[in-house]
């Protein structure tokens, strides 16, 4: 039996108190966790105290547990609260789930970001509904006068056998609240778990499928005004002047100017990038009337000098970044980046000899892999709604970084945090964009100069062509064989623009005696930010891929020669930082080896593998393809997940299955390009997106089956797939592919 | 501006709008009804499909003067309950993640049945490749198909 404490010290972790009405409110710490070292304890920040959860149980037996966490399609609405209701010992089907709006007094981390959201919140879930079971049959044990400990419960009722009595969690709710909340409680043994590990129903399904407002885009308010923004064309470019004369007398025009986001003294914070400083702003009665003045107005832009901006980053001191002018072509892109591979780079990471390895090895292999700049594309465009009054503002919308977007807008707006209130819309995508909301500062700052309710729209074309895009990348990797085709030695140099992808503990570094890893950049005026799994979603596709061809070279089945570096590195792994568990890794590829029918499926079919882990999780694939008029045709899919402890089993082979469609989509078509700091695709008829006849004809995920605490789903299935996919294009073609996108262009 | 009758989900709907104003923007900013999704206003990802007489189409490329008389059926007036065969199927394979594409999704799968009842994987394939869906629900949506596809032949 595992008990958590739910206090440390005087500090507790739970609050309870009398629901109005009658019931039990449970308030609790989402994130917390007790399985620490007073020395750790100490240092915890003191958000990790702060109730940032809330159950309650009204006396008509009414559970309602409140997400605080945005939901973008990675079903946290339905699995957080599963947690609840598992220790809870609740029916299911008499939970409602309800979305909390932004509050930083009442809850911390609303986040997207990072595949963390159950991770970090599942001993604080499971503690609350322990806590409020707990605290349920210590009410009934006083109220019928016998042994705490002869009474059991089973879906949402308490039992005292002997006396055959029996009472609902709603009707002794209100006595629960008067019972202190217990220093510690019991967690079930996992073997006991009826709702974990069950598949349970998305809890909008209904909302979804029937068309109800759900999203950003949908908000709706009297007097509101729509409105939507011009920007600069080409990155490097500003607002020199605009003539508004024609559209000024457009129907349903009310309005157009200019909007400066930030203020030139604010030093941004970590998710404060904002595509473009000043955007031209047109308001108006409704969608298409302000569409329609857009293509109107007469704008001249100029391109800018190199400026610097202050940023805070999220740990360590304040930067200075300095921004570079200039119109930025791709072809000058890949041209720097060959040239920065053959400088000397910054040593990340250097294990025994390699020079050494490299002078007396018998065979030497080196491959370049690239990557593009990538649109996030998420089908809801940006939007976001405000109504700003002279000392308050109402916002709302889809974002994954709510409290930081909140910090941002106050400062921008002159008022105080406490007087914004933020509701959180469901996400029609979000895969790292959202977590950048310049959008939700251009909305504020159009609706205090209007004095008016405004929902900012972007058009399509203004989504794609002013991201926050995932940065192009090149990584060359070295490899040192030596005449037993052992592989000796390992060079990596990797870059990007302008950040690097480069992980220099992952696999498999502390898997070969001689390794090192370098990095460089190169700086940009195209702005870049997180996109699904960053850095690991170009990392796993080169290094998978060139693992793929060593094996060749060394006449080796591609998983097995895997297994022996993971061996290596299990059993007498090179150096002390090398951030994977060697078996957990082995064991996916293992799994996928028996699962895909590696090696044994008919000819026809060509397979490739890929594994990688990130976002504390261990994903393998194997693709099964065939080549048909000149095209991969995916026949199946199969993926292997060590996420430790899954909660929702459908849901999570859902995220799992779409973490592969889109790392297919991307490998295979994924591409913005630049001239002259244009960006050369704009909309869905010229940006190739993955559909359903591309897709895989199936896909099978099979978890792993382990007791140990969930980590991430929402990325660690994404960045494998691309070189499981280009192995598998190598076995159907006989080519190697080594520049993303693979096939590229539209159909 | 100019005056229209429409009918929409059933019902009799007066509007007086620009006549070159696309269905999708009647039906959001107009009428309220914000079920039919934005995505991209050229006819590339289905996001916006609506029935026009039975048929899927575009809304976002359906300016209001060419509807005329026909009748409009939006993803609100697909059933009461949502309890139409798609809508049951798609929540019996729970496809949606994000869910911002499936009103399309399902307005596209649900015109496709209406004409062919039993289509093979390749007919399903040509109905719904026009519509996009950014969090690759891809495989879910064609097992809903057919699931769906069952249920109206039973």
């Amino acid at each position: 039996m595992t008990l958590v404490k739910t206090a440390i010290g005087r500090r507790s972790f739970i609050k309870s108190s009398a629901l109005a009405g009658g019931g039990l409110i449970l308030g609790f710490n989402w994130l917390a966790s007790c399985k620490m070292t007073p020395e750790e304890v100490r240092n915890l920040p003191k958000e990790w105290f702060e109730i940032n959860g809330y159950l309650k149980i009204s006396d008509n037996g009414q559970v309602t547990i409140m997400s605080p966490n945005p939901e973008g399609g990675q079903n946290v609405k339905t699995a957080m609260p599963m947690i609840v209701a598992e220790e809870l010992d609740i029916d299911w089907n008499e939970v409602i789930v309800e979305q909390a709006p932004l509050n930083t007094d009442l809850y911390s981390r609303q986040f997207i970001g990072g595949s963390q959201a159950i991770r970090t919140s599942w001993e604080g879930l499971r503690m609350a509904g322990a806590s409020a079971r707990h605290m349920l049959i210590a009410a009934a044990a006083e109220a019928w006068q016998v042994p705490l400990k002869e009474i059991s419960t089973e879906s949402g009722k308490i039992k005292h056998t002997a006396s055959d009595k029996s009472i609902s969690y709603g009707a002794i709710a209100s006595a629960a609240a008067k019972v202190s909340v217990p220093d510690e409680v019991a967690l079930k043994a996992t073997s006991d778990f009826k709702i974990i590990g069950t598949s349970k129903k998305n809890v909008d399904g209904l909302k979804i499928v029937t068309g109800k407002p759900l999203f950003g885009i949908d908000t709706q308010s009297e007097g509101m005004l729509t409105a939507m923004i011009l920007h600069p064309p080409a990155f490097g470019m500003k607002l020199k002047s605009f003539d508004d004369s024609v559209v000024k007398t457009m129907p349903g025009i009310q309005a157009v100017f200019s909007t400066k986001v930030l203020d030139d003294t604010y030093t941004r914070q970590h998710f404060d990038t904002c595509t473009f400083l000043e955007v031209v702003t047109i308001v108006g009665d409704s969608t298409w009337e302000v569409m329609n003045a857009k293509k109107a107005i007469a704008v001249e832009w100029e391109p800018f000098e190199t400026y610097t901006e202050e940023r805070q980053p999220y740990r360590g001191p304040q930067q200075t970044l300095t921004i570079p002018s200039g119109l930025e072509s791709s072809a000058d892109h890949s041209t720097k980046m060959a040239e920065m591979a053959t400088k000397k780079a910054r040593v990340v990471r250097k294990d025994g000899n390699p020079e050494k390895a490299f002078r007396s090895a018998s065979k030497i292999i080196e491959r370049t892999y690239t990557a593009p700049f990538l649109a996030h594309n998420c089908m809801e465009p940006m939007n976001f709604f405000a109504d700003v009054k002279s000392d308050s503002a109402q916002l709302s919308g889809p974002l994954q970084k709510a409290e930081l977007t909140e910090q941002a807008i106050a400062t921008r707006l002159g008022i105080p945090v406490e007087k914004i209130d933020i509701e959180l819309t469901r996400l029609g995508g979000g895969y790292g964009r959202r977590s950048y909301a310049h959008w939700a500062l251009e909305a504020a700052i159009i609706s205090q100069k209007m004095k008016a309710p405004v929902k900012l729209v972007y058009t399509r074309e203004d989504d794609m062509t002013g991201g926050i895009y995932r940065p192009a990348y090149q990584v060359t990797y070295k490899a040192a064989l030596d005449s037993n085709n052992n592989l000796t030695g390992l060079h990596i140099n990797a870059g990007g623009i302008p950040e690097s992808p480069l992980y220099a503990n992952r696999f498999p570094a502390g898997a070969i005696d001689n390794y090192q890893a370098d990095s460089w950049t190169i700086p940009t005026n195209i702005t870049i930010g997180s996109f699904r799994a960053p850095r690991s979603n170009f990392m796993a596709s080169a290094e998978q891929s060139f693992l793929d061809e060593i094996a060749e070279a060394a006449g080796k089945d591609p998983i097995d020669f895997r297994l022996e570096l993971l061996d290596r590195a299990a059993k007498n792994p090179v150096g002390e930082k090398n951030d994977y568990d060697a078996e957990r890794y082995a064991g996916v590829l293992k799994l996928v080896k028996e699962k895909s029918n590696w090696n044994n499926r008919d000819s026809n079919s060509k397979q490739g593998v890929a594994a990688y882990f990130c976002h504390n999780s261990y994903a393998a694939q194997v693709v099964d393809m065939t080549w048909e008029n000149d095209q991969p045709k995916i026949q199946k899919v199969t993926c292997a997940i060590d996420c430790g402890i899954v909660i929702n089993p459908d849901a999570a082979s859902n995220l799992c299955e779409g973490g592969i469609v889109d790392g297919i989509g991307n490998a295979l078509y994924g591409e913005l390009t630049f001239k002259d700091g244009i960006p050369q695709k704009s909309n869905f008829d010229d940006y190739r997106m993955i559909r359903m006849r591309e897709s895989p004809k199936e896909i099978e995920v099979h978890f792993v089956k382990n007791d140990i605490d969930p980590t991430g789903l929402g990325e660690p299935t994404f960045p494998p797939v691309f070189a499981a996919l280009a192995n598998a294009m190598y076995k159907a073609t006989g080519k190697r592919f080594y520049n993303q996108p693979f096939v590229g262009g539209m159909t | 501006m100019a005056k229209f009758n429409l009918n929409i989900n059933g019902k009799e709907r007066e509007l007086d709008v620009d006549p070159t104003t696309p269905m999708l923007w009647v039906l959001r900013d107009h009428i309220k009804l914000v079920g039919t999704k934005y995505g991209c206003g050229i006819a590339q990802c289905g996001a916006c499909t609506v029935h026009l007489d039975g048929n899927a189409v575009r809304s976002c490329q359906l300016p209001i003067s060419s509807v005329g008389d026909k009748e409009i059926t939006t993803i609100e007036g697909l059933s009461e309950k949502g309890d139409h065969p798609v809508q049951q199927a798609w929540l019996e394979v729970d496809v949606p993640q994000c869910g911002y594409c499936q009103a399309g999704q399902i307005m596209t799968a649900s015109a496709l049945l209406e004409k062919n009842p039993n289509p093979s994987d390749e007919e399903i394939e040509t109905a719904m490749n026009g519509n996009i869906c950014r969090c690759g629900t891809y495989t879910r949506i064609k097992k809903a198909v057919k699931i769906a596809a069952n249920s109206i032949n039973a």
